[in-house]
């Protein structure tokens, strides 16, 4: 088991490999994101039962919901690669490092756009200083200095273990943030209006959640496509890049 | 063959302890500040003329002022920390002593815990003892300047380090101002939050204890953490040159 991870894992770590093997996978992965997010979006923007006390207006949690879910979980996903990058010096994993920070940045980003505008209908006004959304809105601004980094550094290696030191630290402050800034919100309005923990209808559910599959999708699949630009365009020396893109 | 191995000597120097190496380094740096003293003066100047220039933009009502007092002041320590931190490296990396840092039997982290160390103690130091002056001028009470002094004590030190992350990623870059400040701001939040909202307890005659107990928490765990990021950092900067 663990010879096989191994395996696996060297495997990955050789841009050529990884460039072959995303390249079966990608179709699949667009696919199965077409699949889901386009009958899962239809149904929830247009048939599903509207909310008791919002009406229509909740339906922006299909996207909303997923937006948020994946630009956390980006983070993350940097922050991992990161410490790959400065504990075993994986080439792919800096190339995988940097194609997620704007593609996460973007989902912050429809994260807070759509939640203004669910919030002018529903609170009446597009912005409120409330924890979730300023706490998004900081992990917006973490993402913007991690890709601020990488763009000031030309090496593009020494370029990608700065951002990994850079997006380590800030996957160690944003739990601090994010109850900090709960802290502080909970310390200025006391009754801010929240999401009521009432049980969510079962079509919605089953709905939402096939929105969230379908947007991991879409992000697995932008990821992956813009790893395999930075791959030719790092590995662009390499007699198989050149090969492939038929310069000798 | 075998006695010529036997017989070679093998000098074994003495390394420096890590507390004489820290040492070192913290005098060298406080020295250097004195020598130059304008750089050390400016931060000060600018935290003071910050703070002057809210009641000329806001209006000089006392109420006003009382309310937005502690925030102002907290808002400038930050931003003369962050304006003081771009040279916190810069010298050292252009004439070279960065690189002998880097060579140097000590590891990283302690030479750049004793660089922080001078670095605050010449810049937050003489910020910490020019606020009380400040927040009479902002119509403060005697208990909410304590206060502001206690969060101030606890909280520079915290953004000194996490500035000084920022710094060292980019000692390398020509343009590194403004990317330490997007690089660092959003890392302060906490610090900010926990400051601020200690002073206004102490001058809404609230319990403060457990906003400084945080601040303390912070202080630890950047202490404890802080110097191997910047110690890693720096690394990754001087050895991509």
């Amino acid at each position: 088991m663990f010879e096989y991870l191994k395996r696996l894992y060297h495997k990955f770590g050789s841009p050529r490999y990884f460039y072959d093997l995303t390249g079966k996978m990608l179709p699949w992965l667009v696919a199965l994101s077409v699949l889901l997010l386009i009958p899962g979006l239809i149904y929830g923007l247009g048939f599903a039962p509207p909310e008791k006390y919002q009406g229509n207006s909740y339906r922006v949690i299909y996207i909303h919901v997923p937006a948020a879910s994946i630009a956390m979980a980006g983070y993350v996903m940097m922050a991992v690669a990161g410490v790959i990058v400065l504990v075993w010096r994986m080439k792919m994993a800096e190339m995988v490092a940097k194609s997620v920070a704007p593609i996460g940045a973007s989902f912050a980003f429809i994260c807070l756009v759509t939640g203004s505008i669910w919030g002018k209908p529903t609170w009446g006004t597009w912005w409120v200083w409330d924890a979730r959304l300023t706490s998004m809105l900081i992990l917006l601004f973490l993402y913007l200095g991690v890709m601020a980094l990488n763009a000031a550094i030309e090496n593009a290696q020494s370029a990608a273990r700065a951002t990994a030191v850079l997006s380590i630290v800030g996957a160690v402050n944003l739990p601090i943030i994010k109850y900090s800034v709960e802290w502080w919100n909970t310390l200025h309005q006391p009754a801010s209006i929240r999401m009521t923990s009432s049980a969510i209808d079962p079509e919605m559910l089953y709905t939402l959640l096939t929105c969230i599959a379908g947007f991991y999708c879409l992000f697995g699949a932008l990821v992956i496509l813009s790893t395999r630009c930075e791959i030719l365009s790092r590995e662009q020396r390499s007699s198989w890049v050149k090969k492939l893109v038929g310069v000798s | 063959m075998a006695d010529s191995i036997v017989s070679e000597k093998v000098v074994v120097e003495e390394v420096p302890s890590l507390w004489a190496g820290m040492l070192a380094v913290m005098k060298r740096d406080l020295l250097i500040a004195f020598r130059q003293r304008t750089d050390m003066v400016n931060p000060l100047f600018f935290f003071v003329m910050v703070i002057a220039l809210f009641p000329l933009g806001i209006g000089p009502e006392p109420s006003t002022l009382q309310k937005i007092g502690p925030g102002v002041i907290w808002i400038a320590a930050l931003l003369s920390t962050l304006l003081s931190v771009d040279s916190l490296f810069r010298q050292d990396f252009d004439d070279g002593s960065l690189e002998l840092a880097l060579l140097s039997p000590q590891p990283l982290f302690v030479l750049a815990f004793g660089k922080m160390l001078a670095h605050w103690l010449v810049t937050a130091v003489p910020l910490i003892l020019v606020a009380p002056v400040l927040c009479v001028m902002l119509f403060m009470d005697g208990d909410t300047i304590m206060v502001t002094l206690y969060s101030l004590l606890l909280g520079t030190p915290v953004l000194s380090m996490i500035s000084a992350i920022g710094a060292a990623l980019t000692v390398g870059l020509r343009k590194g101002g403004v990317l330490i400040a997007v690089i660092a701001l959003p890392l302060y939040i906490p610090v900010l939050i926990f400051g601020t909202s200690a002073v206004e307890a102490a001058s809404l005659t609230l319990p403060y204890a457990g906003q400084l107990a945080y601040l303390g928490a912070f202080l630890i765990l950047t202490l404890t953490f802080a110097p191997f990021a910047i110690g890693t950092a720096l690394r990754i900067s001087v050895t991509s040159q």
